[in-house]
């Protein structure tokens, strides 16, 4: 049994230890929010907050995660540190309409609102770096830049 | 029960409400018949009556209206419905959206061919008006009145003298009122719609912010396995043996089965593999890896697609079988000897959908499938699966979950079949999970091409000969196993169907057999045709010196209705009467005029940028496109692209923008980066970095702009993609003088 930490409690899991945390989110714990888009770190679809930072939960294991805060699109308006950037990149998320399929949406909403939480005022350029991980088939882009831009405003 | 107003508690009563009654006992609807009125239903503190197919009025006052087509993206869930509550008069608070299941009575739910708004927009305005009618009828004999004394607005009925009643409160007697004929529905003037048109926020948002969404790859049953398949490596392999030892001992793994394929024609049919069914994805994947397996190659293993392409390209330089054709291109061609003439190449293409496909199964004692799964054609998955089942197709019901992008991979159910065959064997739930490198590696990818096109110029420039011939492997391949040349269904899609004013003119195939499964991927022939006819159009301009702009227009000539049947060639018009959808040269013109104003076409631009215009036709939509790239040491970036689309009467403009949008992105990806190729019958690509798409850093700015049109409403999910590539490949020679012939740019130049 390992015991893992998302959104702020504490799960047993009976898995390998090699296990991707993605599938123990998904699988064992059944919370399907973060979403698995290439399994590879290419994609960004499954990211989630690994203390705080955006991380890719198809390319750690769960050992990596024992002892660690992970937060999931399920838990970000929980999560006190990050419930502004959370609520503003919602919001923006809202106004300017933005997902078409919403597969990618989960990691593009936690790549978003990691940026906003260090940078309250991205240029084009910073939004780039920090979204250009995250894949979006429908071609979402324009408007999740412009969403940033709207959230960063608010 | 709590009624309390959740989509999520409320579809999934509703579906079993829809079970119970056994939708298959209305009387419906697309000919003409208004459907009778249904039973009634209850649940503890609520009640639900059903006006028609497609709302149910509930007595807290809310209304469900059902979505019979398949959510990938393209608002289908919001835009569907809103026609709907429109006529109804709806308040749009008030309604629910509901996810229709796999029901005949609904009529094509194949959601496909940009067609859902196209061919539904008028049944939907008619279901909602007759419910709407049905409530004032209601209303009228409540109070003992004459109905021209009442009116349904803003989820009331209103009576002249001052009173209302609310819909809740009239729904148990308008249930019992039969529908009113076709003939005497009242439809709205589009001077009061109050949602036909207007940009409503998607249904599904909130569950998106939430995650709270359930795609196929979400679902979740008890007791239920994950399965993983390793699947044959070359079209029509077979297992000829195989040892899973070391793949059971894996922690998790519960069971190995073997899927068998068919033999003949590949069509929606699972292919040979044997399956790895475990408690969680990882442990299923691990195992799979270690899985050893003898296959039994077929000739498909020969396949290299660079050599296959060399093929394509000296075969389309050979006179081929003639599709359309008039006036005398050869005689023309020996009279006129100002000519150009190029040749074109595609690559296959994978659909990528975001989210891979996925399926989950359950078979029960009693003979019956459930599935769940992120399908495009929720009948066919049924037939289907019933037939692979060797059940009755009343045996099988199919729940359709959102589908994480989809762009025609998912109207083939292969992969559900896969998850229903493994069901029963393995007596238990099985959700089928397909990897990314899978998904890239077993598509029913998009047909590899090669174009010729050769033109002929008068002393005065004018165009006096189009010769065109187009060689890629068939969809039609796919189901009867044999086809070996383009079908004319498939000319018609941007290749035959050219709109030019051109005395000689003829459109060839020529052969190419397949070794892959062959299928459509969002906008399908166009892709490549509009490829094709983008960039030679541009070539002829500067050929003759001429703006390309102009050589557009020229082409286009005087407004007409444009007739393509010459030659013995049967135009489709994508499924639609001609009459009601001719090709409209006006449009064509229009939507040229009105982007290159936008784009600013003509102005100076600075060294190495340039500016590239396309324009094409497809689901009876008119796009045009201006690309304006920058091209430095041997980089291109993508800088801006303006989009103007005549897709006639829209249900939602906002997600057409966003279907425009969407189409800009998808275009850039075939234009600059995706490529599939197979060596020795098997795809080398396997994910994202091999398979390259457009990326946040690759977004360029963009203008969308939606002729406002009373013409038929057209298709929207598609006819955005075509006209993008060779916008591109235009800007690029405008801005540096290099012609890109061959898709995907990159490989040519760098991409920025
Ligand atoms: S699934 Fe983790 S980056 Fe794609
Ligand atoms: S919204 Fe569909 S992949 Fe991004």
């Amino acid at each position: 049994m390992l015991t893992v930490n998302i959104n702020n409690q504490n799960y047993q899991v009976d898995v390998e230890p090699d296990t991707p945390l993605l599938w123990v989110i998904r699988d064992v714990l059944a919370m399907t929010g973060t979403k698995y888009g290439c399994g590879k770190g290419l994609c960004g679809a499954c990211t989630v907050h690994f203390n705080g930072s955006p991380t890719r939960a198809c390319s750690i294991p769960v050992s990596a995660a024992i002892g660690q805060q992970i937060t999931t699109i399920e838990g970000i308006e929980d999560n006190l540190l990050i419930a502004p950037s959370a609520k503003a990149i919602k919001q923006a998320w809202i106004n300017e309409n933005v997902p078409q399929c919403g597969y990618c949406q989960s990691g593009q909403i936690m790549a978003a609102v990691a940026l906003l939480k260090e940078n309250q005022s991205p240029s084009d350029q910073d939004i780039d770096n920090a979204m250009t991980g995250n894949l979006c088939r429908c071609g979402t882009y324009p408007r999740i830049k412009q969403a940033i831009k709207t959230a960063a405003k608010a | 029960m709590d009624i309390k107003i959740n989509n999520q508690i409320e579809n999934v009563s509703r579906r079993s409400f829809l079970k119970g009654l056994g939708v298959t006992s209305g009387a419906l609807v697309l000919g003409g018949v208004m459907p009778s009125s249904m039973p009634v239903f209850a649940m503890t503190q609520e009640m639900q009556y059903k006006l028609n197919l497609f709302v149910t009025i509930n007595t807290d006052n809310s209304i469900d209206i059902i979505c019979h087509r398949s959510e990938m993206g393209q608002g289908v869930r919001t835009c569907l419905p809103q026609i709907v509550a429109d006529e109804l008069e709806a308040d749009w608070q008030k309604v629910n959206v509901v996810q229709g299941l796999a029901n005949n009575e609904y009529g094509n739910q194949n959601t496909d061919g940009s067609s859902s708004v196209r061919d539904f927009y008028d049944t939907l305005r008619q279901m909602g008006a007759s419910a709407k009618q049905m409530l004032e009828q209601a209303a009228a004999e409540t109070w003992k009145v004459p109905v021209s004394e009442v009116k349904a607005q803003d989820h009331l009925v209103k009576h002249q003298s001052g009173k209302t009643l609310s819909y809740g409160d009239l729904a148990e007697t308008a249930a019992r009122i039969t529908p009113p004929k076709v003939e005497a529905l009242k439809l709205k003037n589009k001077a009061d719609f109050k949602y036909i048109g207007k940009p409503l926020t998607s249904v599904d948002l909130p569950d998106v912010l939430a995650g709270t969404t359930e795609f196929g790859q979400d679902v979740n049953r008890p007791n239920m396995v994950i399965a993983t398949i390793e699947r044959a490596p070359v079209l029509g392999a077979k297992v000829k043996q195989f040892n899973a030892d070391k793949a059971k001992a894996v922690k998790g793994v519960v069971d190995v089965i073997k899927i068998d394929g068919t033999d003949g024609a590949p069509a929606f049919n699972p292919l040979e593999g044997i399956a790895v069914l475990a408690t969680n994805t990882y442990a299923a994947q691990k195992a799979q890896k270690l899985l050893e397996i003898e296959w039994q190659l077929t000739d498909n293993k020969n396949h290299h697609s660079a050599e296959y392409l060399q093929q394509r390209k000296a075969m389309v330089q050979q006179q081929g079988k003639v599709h359309r054709t008039t006036g005398d291109v050869n005689k023309a061609f020996s009279q006129y000897k100002n000519q150009v003439n190029a040749t074109y190449t595609v690559p296959y293409l994978a659909h990528a959908p975001m989210e891979p496909p996925a399926a989950t199964a359950e078979y029960r004692a009693d003979g019956t499938c459930e599935v769940w799964a992120c399908v495009q054609a929720p009948q066919r998955t049924r037939d289907v699966v019933a037939a692979r089942l060797g059940i009755e197709k009343d045996k099988v019901t199919v729940n359709t979950t959102l589908l994480g992008g989809a762009f025609g991979r998912k109207s083939k159910p292969d992969f559900v079949a896969e998850a229903a065959l493994l069901a029963k064997a393995a007596k238990r739930p099985v959700k089928v999970i397909w990897s990314r490198e899978e998904d890239i590696q077993f598509d029913y990818v998009h047909a590899i091409s090669a174009q010729h096109y050769q033109a002929a110029f008068d002393d005065k420039k004018q165009v006096k000969a189009w010769l065109a011939r187009t060689s890629f492997p068939t969809i039609g391949s796919t189901f009867d196993g044999v086809a070996k040349e383009p079908q004319t269904w498939e000319t018609q899609l941007g290749f035959a169907d050219v709109p030019f004013a051109i005395e000689n003119l003829q459109c060839e195939v020529c052969e190419a057999p397949h070794h892959l499964r062959i299928g459509w991927v969002r906008s399908v022939g166009n892709i490549q045709h509009g490829f094709g006819v983008g960039s030679f159009v541009d070539e002829m301009a500067h050929q003759v010196g001429q703006d390309p702009k102009q050589m557009w227009l020229d082409l286009y000539a005087d407004d007409r209705l444009v007739d393509v049947n010459q030659g013995g060639y049967k135009y489709g018009n994508y499924w639609s009467d001609i009459k009601k959808y001719p090709i409209e040269t006006k449009r064509f013109k229009n939507v040229v005029e009105l982007v290159t104003e936008r784009a600013g076409w003509g102005r100076k631009l600075p060294k190495g940028q340039g500016l590239g215009l396309s324009v094409h036709r497809s689901f009876l939509s008119y796009i045009a496109v201006v690309t304006q790239v920058e091209v430095k040491n041997d980089t291109v970036k993508v800088q801006k692209m303006w989009c103007v689309a005549d897709c006639g009467i829209i249900s939602n403009i906002d997600r057409v923008e966003a279907q425009m949008e969407g189409s800009m992105i998808f275009g850039m990806s075939i234009a600059l980066l995706s490529k599939l190729t197979a060596k020795d019958g098997k795809i080398e690509q396997s994910n994202f970095h091999d398979y390259e798409l457009v990326r946040m850093n690759q977004s360029p700015q963009m203008d969308i702009h939606i002729v406002e049109s009373d013409a038929p409403p057209a298709g929207v999910g598609e006819p955005g993609v075509p006209p993008v590539s060779a916008s591109i490949t235009n800007a690029i020679f405008a801005a540096c003088g290099k012609r890109i012939r061959d898709l995907p740019v990159k490989g040519q130049l760098n991409i920025a």
